[in-house]
């Protein structure tokens, strides 16, 4: 889309989108590329030697069992996170649309943890299951569950899975809200003319015509879960216990700078792009096809 | 509702309910456990209802920080560093997006489709995950352990940028025209027409980037040295590291709300644009 009526300035353009664009190349451009030339080099410790080794980096990655061990992982989480969080949140989703009355009211109630840090998320959850204070690890070991994070490594990660949940719970409840509120009415009052119920209802209709609701939260979950919650997996348990929870995000803060792995986490930094381009690009050919609300 | 059912009305508002209580219990845990003192929170069972030492603990951290390692670090001066962060970010980027729009979509110039795309390909990397090397930059810059550091790398963004894109494209090319036929300079346009009726886009996206500024953690973990430039976010997390050998958990939990009282405040009190600005950069 263009625009028919424009202004003819010769050097006005280029001063307005200069701060965006210095920025972009230096804080984008610049270290990406460097990124990429680092996932071609070895450097020796000091710094001092640098050899092209081509794609060296990557195949010591793909030989690598932690490497894998950490891609499966992070694949179980974001599925996990999607999944559960998509779930819950249509649930609450199509109760709270069902009474009218209510909505609003239940909406300022379940919109504000999108506004919690995912760090400060993880402190409020890793207290509630802490093992010597926390009041839910209480109420389990009475019922006879010994819950422990710090030692447990399917604990802790069950714990990243549900600070991740509740953390993006209120940005899928507002998206499925607006897609089910955009549902026609008379669509639903005919179906209930006709004589099928709520269940019914819900599964041939209002299923159907969320679906790009879900398609488009199923991919903006999956892009979380796998990029926005270093800080659930910092502040929690570190890639802990015996790297339970090393996703791959916190795994490339992690060689790169506590161990020093520039190469490495270099190699790493360049499959994830890959990742994030092919998960963009879906969203986007979705984005094209989807319904405006 | 399309036919009266009561059961299921009831068994909705029941659901909704639940819903609402699980998802408030940790922060009603972390503000119970805000208002007492260290020896209730040191033992198991921890009360479920707020104590009597609400004012001492917040004081106490406000002013004096946080244990030993934290002592001379008040949080009042981390908080400041994350309001500066977060509206560094929010009125920066609002502020080099629109511009940005503004000549993308009123001119036409060289380069102009090649800066579009340059702008358009830093949706493909978060900041995750170039982290090393753009931790380098800024180490080459100097901008380590500066307001500058905090904020500037972050405000390169391509979403606000199409927000405004969209926005400019659907205003009436009439106005454009009357402007230019009344002699009103392209900057002039700019400021009397454009900029008051992007207004409430901007709040929108004032909103979500305010959040987005406040809640940003491993940028400000990984360039700040000093503690004098501590965000609140990372604070809480490092204290929430060391509470086990050190066991506040009293002034650790009024850390975490006092970090997360702001944002969540301009969630409930401007959730319109909230709301708004959400659905609007997904587009």
């Amino acid at each position: 889309m263009e625009k028919r009526v424009t202004f003819n300035e010769r050097w006005l353009p280029y001063l307005l989108v200069a701060p965006q664009i210095l920025i972009t190349l230096i804080f984008f451009f610049w270290p990406s590329g460097e990124m990429i030339w680092q996932s071609l080099i070895l450097e020796d410790a000091f710094g001092g030697n640098t050899r092209f080794v081509w794609f060296d980096n990557f195949i010591h990655l793909f030989n690598d069992p932690a490497y894998f061990a950490s891609a499966r992982l992070t694949l179980v989480f974001s599925a996990l996170v999607a999944a559960v969080g998509l779930a819950i949140s249509l649930l609450l989703a199509v109760m709270a649309d069902r009474v009218i009355r209510g909505a609003t009211v239940y909406k300022a109630f379940l919109v504000w943890p999108y506004a919690v840090a995912p760090a400060v998320a993880a402190v409020l959850w890793g207290f509630l299951f802490n093992p010597s204070v926390g009041i839910v690890a209480w109420l389990l070991q009475g019922i006879g569950i010994e819950f422990n994070f710090v030692s447990n490594g399917n604990q802790a990660f069950l714990l990243i899975v549900i600070a991740a949940v509740w953390n993006q719970l209120s940005y899928n409840f507002l998206f499925f809200l607006a897609g089910l509120q955009s549902i026609p009415r008379s669509l639903i009052e005919a179906a209930a003319i006709d004589g099928a119920g709520p269940a019914k209802r819900f599964w041939d209709i209002i299923f159907p015509l969320l679906s790009p609701t879900g398609f488009f939260l199923l991919v903006v979950n999956i892009i979380y879960a796998f990029f926005g919650t270093f800080g659930i997996v910092d502040a929690l348990t570190k890639g802990g216990p015996a790297k339970a929870t090393e996703i791959l995000v916190f795994k490339v803060v992690n060689d790169g700078f506590r161990g020093q792995d520039l190469g490495g986490s270099s190699a790493q930094s360049a499959i994830l792009m890959v990742v994030v381009i092919l998960l963009t690009v879906v969203q986007f050919r979705f984005i094209e096809r989807r319904v405006h609300y | 509702m399309v036919e009266n059912r009561p059961f299921l009305t009831v068994l909705s508002h029941l659901v909704v309910i639940l819903g609402v209580l699980v998802i408030a219990f940790p922060v009603w845990m972390t503000f119970v456990a805000s208002t007492h003192d260290q020896q209730t929170m040191l033992r198991a069972p921890i009360p479920l209802l707020p104590g009597p030492h609400l004012i001492d603990n917040y004081m106490r951290v406000l002013t004096e920080g946080f244990g030993t390692k934290f002592g001379d670090n008040p949080l009042a001066r981390t908080l400041f560093n994350s309001l500066v962060m977060a509206l560094g970010v929010a009125i920066g980027k609002i502020a080099i997006s629109i511009i940005a729009a503004f000549a993308i979509v009123y001119f036409r110039f060289p380069l102009r489709l090649t800066f579009f795309w340059a702008i358009f390909v830093t949706l493909m990397l978060p900041v995750e995950v170039r982290i090393v090397p753009t931790y380098g930059v800024v180490a080459n810059l100097g901008m380590l352990d500066s307001y500058g550091g905090l904020i500037i790398p972050v405000i390169a963004s391509a979403t606000a940028t199409f927000l405004f894109r969209q926005f400019f494209l659907s205003v009436p090319d009439e106005l454009t025209e009357a402007a230019r036929v009344d002699g009103a300079s392209p900057m002039r346009f700019f400021w009397d027409i454009l900029l008051p009726m992007s207004r409430t886009s901007i709040a929108a996206l004032f909103v979500i980037q305010f959040i987005y500024g406040w809640n940003q953690y491993l940028w400000p973990l990984l360039i700040t040295t000093k503690e004098s430039f501590y965000t609140v976010v990372m604070a809480v997390s490092r204290q929430a590291n060391v509470v086990d050998a050190t066991p506040s958990w009293n002034l650790l939990m009024a850390m975490a709300m006092l970090a997360m009282l702001p944002p969540v405040a301009v969630v409930i009190f401007m959730q319109r644009q909230f709301v708004r600005g959400l659905v609007e950069t997904e587009k």
